[in-house]
């Protein structure tokens, strides 16, 4: 029963680094169409970007700040102008298999560019533990898990509680009215499109000093972020965040009490039955937009 | 003009399966290996093709197939069973998990298909991963035998090359029959309309579950002459990423074309080789050109062809056009 504490814990603590994921992901769906193949790539580079700022013989806090900022122009701006705007005439398809090619490319860069190899990438919460109500649980998870949800709650709160929100949700529901009552639809697209690149910046920055920083390390993260996107429901926000969660608690359960081997089914065969019986996701509407 | 172009279209095809043939007579050991993985991921692309391409469904576990296919041929033949059995198997094995896979995602959004192969993928390479008993693991199963074909030992490269070739022909003879016979047409019909496929009586379901069905059991084929290629197989050549390679060779070579594949496998197989010379930033240079060509061309380099002919057709089509309107007017 202790066990499975620690469990839930260290569960909601990758759970919550999937969320922020997922929720970049179902944004970018949401606003323009865009089913990035390579999100988990874009989870990965970030790390790197900062460990070259640090080689440089920057401070680590620094490092954090033109980490971030390298990714918003990067795999924000960046994307948009060079890759996703060309494209997004074509539809949906070509896009999404340029977005693979794009994973390839950043993949064999960072290996070329950058190492092979396994990098440590330091914490941003010391390492150690905590008691809470007699239990020991750590507190990378615990920071990790408290990070994750004060971005979750303010990006909650910018979607829902301010004008900038609300005009990013017309230009997701129907991009044509919004743009007739006059919303800016292409800053607000450009908007989504910085914000992925800031969840992702952030979410490598709370992943990596678990898994290390590998160039390959993506396919496992990206894969998870989409069947959470999925899951939890392929139109809404909200379903993205529970499942973040879900995926990420389930992943964990299942590498305890089903069999390290077989642990990666687990979550496909969630997806599996979720399409077979609710396929707008848990927390999903039927889908209103035709692909 | 149009007897003039098909003659020339003849021509080149003759050109072309006689250069197959002739040109890598005297190619080293690895030269064939290279060509013969061509002849094979081609047969698997042109499976995706029929699903992708002219049926509208996006399949991400083709390479999934092609690792049943493998196996099978692999514990098939290293238990002493001919590869033609094995073939058969493999056929009925991946049409029947098509059929299974793709109802209930297509019961509900044709695009949930992607989604269910995704996972499906992942799955099928823990099955080959996990299963020591059948599929001996991470350690493989190897002394994959050649097949003797016709009474013709195939063990040495050139003769096995020319087995992949000839399987190939046979599959594209059998594809270019397919997608002109009825059920082609219902296929093109239901990508490019659905709602009105319907309506003229095309139970649409059914014909997207035989296409994507079709496009797996060819996967299937392809794993079947993977197997005895390379002799040897494990896991780690289908997983995921060999998925979302065949699905880019189809849209590299120019998806509902029907030889986009052989293009697309071309430039997949052959041009890492051709780029080696640049050492490890091949992968790079290949993930960008595919970029840029999507950008340029979304419909692949078929697609650029296409663009030009028809160009070109209108631009005749309008001088003649000049020319009878000048007569008319010079005419008394």
């Amino acid at each position: 029963m202790s066990n499975l504490l620690d469990l839930l814990v260290a569960g909601l603590a990758t759970g919550a680094i999937y969320a922020l994921v997922a929720v970049g992901f179902t944004l970018l769906w949401q606003t323009s169409q865009t089913i990035n193949f390579a999100q988990g790539e874009f989870v990965m580079l970030p790390a790197f970007l900062m460990l070259a700022v640090m080689h440089a013989g920057a401070p680590f806090w620094l490092a954090i700040i033109l980490g971030i900022l390298l990714s918003l122009l990067l795999l924000g701006l960046g994307f948009k102008l060079l890759l996703v705007d060309p494209m997004l005439r074509h539809g949906v398809l070509p896009l999404a298999i340029a977005t693979m090619a794009l994973a390839i490319g950043m993949k064999e860069a960072v290996k070329q560019f950058f190492s092979a190899e396994a990098s440590p990438f330091p914490s941003i919460v010391p390492a150690g533990d905590v008691s809470i109500l007699g239990r020991v649980i750590s507190l990378q998870s615990l920071g990790v898990l408290a990070l994750a949800i004060a971005v979750v709650i303010g990006l909650t709160l910018l979607l829902n509680r301010t004008s900038i929100g609300h005009q990013m949700q017309a230009t997701a529901q129907n991009p044509t009215v919004a743009r007739i009552i006059g919303v800016p639809v292409e800053r607000m697209i450009l908007l989504t499109f910085l914000i992925n690149a800031f969840l992702v910046a952030l979410a490598s920055l709370l992943i990596t000093p678990i898994y290390l920083a590998k160039f390959s390390s993506g396919e496992v993260l990206g894969q998870a972020a989409f069947i959470a996107a999925i899951v939890g429901g392929f139109n809404q926000v909200r379903g993205a965040i529970a499942g973040g969660l879900l995926i990420g608690v389930v992943d964990n359960l299942a590498a305890a009490y089903v069999s390290t081997q077989y642990r990666a089914a687990v979550p496909m065969v969630l997806l599996i039955v979720i399409i077979l019986f609710r396929p707008q996701g848990l927390l999903g509407r039927p889908e209103e937009r035709t692909v | 003009m149009t007897i003039n172009g098909k003659y020339w279209r003849i021509a080149l095809g003759i050109a072309v399966i006689a250069a197959l043939i002739i040109v890598p007579m005297n190619f080293n050991r690895y030269g064939l290996y290279i060509l013969s993985q061509w002849a094979v991921m081609t047969i698997a692309a042109m499976g995706l093709n029929l699903t992708l391409g002219y049926a509208g469904q996006v399949s991400l576990a083709q390479g999934a197939f092609v690792g049943i296919g493998a196996y099978t041929a692999a514990i098939m033949t290293t238990q002493g069973l001919p590869l033609i059995a094995a073939l058969g198997v493999a056929i009925v094995l991946c049409f029947a998990i098509g059929w299974i896979l793709g109802y209930p995602a297509l019961r509900v959004q044709h695009h949930y298909l992607a989604f269910v192969t995704l996972a499906f993928s992942t799955l099928a390479f823990l099955v080959f991963r996990n299963e020591d008993w059948l599929t001996k693991g991470i350690y493989g199963i190897s002394g994959i035998p050649r097949p003797n074909v016709l009474g013709f030992a195939t063990n040495r490269p050139l003769p096995f090359y020319y087995f992949c070739l000839g399987s190939l022909a046979i599959v594209s003879l059998a594809m270019w029959w397919l997608i002109r016979s009825p059920w082609g047409r219902a296929f093109v019909a239901l990508r490019e309309n659905p709602v009105r496929a319907l309506s003229l009586g095309i139970d649409t379901r059914r014909y997207t579950l035989m296409a994507f069905a079709i496009g797996s059991a060819l996967g299937g084929v392809a794993g079947t002459l993977y197997a005895p290629l390379t002799q040897y197989i494990d896991p780690v050549p289908f997983n995921l990423s060999l998925s979302l390679d065949l699905l880019m060779m189809v849209i590299v070579g120019g998806s509902g074309f029907f030889f986009g594949p052989f293009l697309g496998a071309m430039i997949a197989v052959l041009l890492p080789e051709w780029l080696r010379f640049t050492q490890g930033y091949y992968l790079m240079l290949y993930a960008v050109a595919v970029m840029l060509l999507l950008i340029y061309s979304p419909t692949g380099i078929l697609g650029i062809l296409d663009r030009y002919l028809a160009e070109r057709r209108t631009k005749a089509a309008s001088a003649l056009r000049a020319v009878a309107k000048s007569r008319l007017e010079t005419a008394p």
